[in-house]
């Protein structure tokens, strides 16, 4: 723990991502903010059972978690619809040339 | 990275980390269903990526050391001061300024998640989001604060404040000696982001 270095404010692309849905998602009415933070708190203090969380990956990995969650339990994205959408995002990544911008089939 | 790495001759490395996939299946559903807009979330990340930081409440705290009025402002109702500034959070919360005296000094966190003063601070650094702070900040103050270098004397209490979604707070740190009669723009030189939090200190006046 030490406030030396200073840091980027995200760490990697997707961590930005989570962040800007979420707040987003609130904006526009889906989820209260306090119910963002109790189902956020509650997968941060699940993760932390099985090691410490450093506050990087780990905490983003945790946000996406219960963005998933909250999501899920507001009847925005079903689990099942999600899966299926990430199946097809990896097969578009292994589908295209390295460097080249990836596109979901049919979209 | 060279193009003629080996790690290319597995396909799997090619591939985003799993949260990254995760999170655009998630936005590839909410676009589809119209439930976001996906140019308003390049907005909400350049804006907190380059626009809202530590320099906003550095802004706050200088105003308060210089205009009574506005500090008699700040502890009536901080939220108001703050949005008088252009300061305002777009979740809700009520903010909250504890100030440092010579008998008291304040600091910061969120032990149920990362609750933070998102207009006046940004986005909070990795080890405020961590369990190493957010288990000991509350337990072990003295202890954490002597990890950031800051040492106490005996006689100042310690006040340890837990963020929550509807209650944010800002750390009034105490004004540096010999500054009296600067501007604010080189009052605000001198807060930093840990002083604001309480794991600091403002900087000397040099």
């Amino acid at each position: 723990m030490s406030a030396a270095a200073p840091e980027p404010v995200f760490a990697a692309p997707w961590h930005a991502q989570a962040f800007a849905l979420t707040v987003h998602l609130h904006a526009r009415g889906a989820f209260s903010w306090p119910d963002w933070a109790k189902t956020f708190g509650a997968v941060l203090a699940e993760h932390g059972l099985r090691r410490d969380l450093d506050g990087g990956d780990d905490y983003f990995l945790a946000w996406v978690e219960a963005l998933e969650r909250i999501c899920a339990r507001c009847d925005l994205a079903e689990a099942a619809a999600l899966a299926e959408l990430k199946a097809a995002w990896i097969e578009a990544y292994l589908a295209t040339p390295h460097g080249a911008p990836v596109h979901l089939r049919g979209t | 990275m060279p193009h003629d790495h080996s790690d290319h001759d597995d396909p799997q490395s090619l591939l985003p980390p799993d949260p990254a996939l995760r999170v655009k299946a998630l936005e590839t559903l909410l676009t589809r269903k119209g439930l976001i807009d996906p140019a308003a979330l390049d907005v909400i990340i350049d804006t907190y990526a380059h626009k809202v930081g530590p320099q906003n409440g550095a802004q706050v705290v200088a105003r308060a050391w210089s205009d009574p009025a506005f500090l008699a402002a700040l502890r009536e109702n901080a939220t108001a001061a703050c949005a008088g500034m252009g300061f305002e959070g777009r979740q809700g919360e009520h903010l909250v300024a504890v100030e440092n005296t010579p008998r008291t000094h304040n600091m910061v966190v969120c032990t149920l998640c990362s609750c933070y003063p998102w207009p006046l601070l940004g986005i909070p650094p990795g080890w405020y989001k961590s369990d190493a702070y957010r288990a000991r900040a509350v337990r072990a103050p003295r202890a954490v604060l002597a990890e950031f270098g800051v040492h106490l004397p005996e006689g100042q209490t310690v006040r340890v404040w837990d963020s929550t979604a509807e209650i944010r707070y800002l750390v009034i740190p105490q004004r540096p000696e010999g500054t009296e009669g600067w501007e604010t723009g080189a009052l605000a030189a001198l807060v930093t982001r840990d002083a604001m939090i309480g794991t600091g200190l403002a900087k000397a006046a040099t």
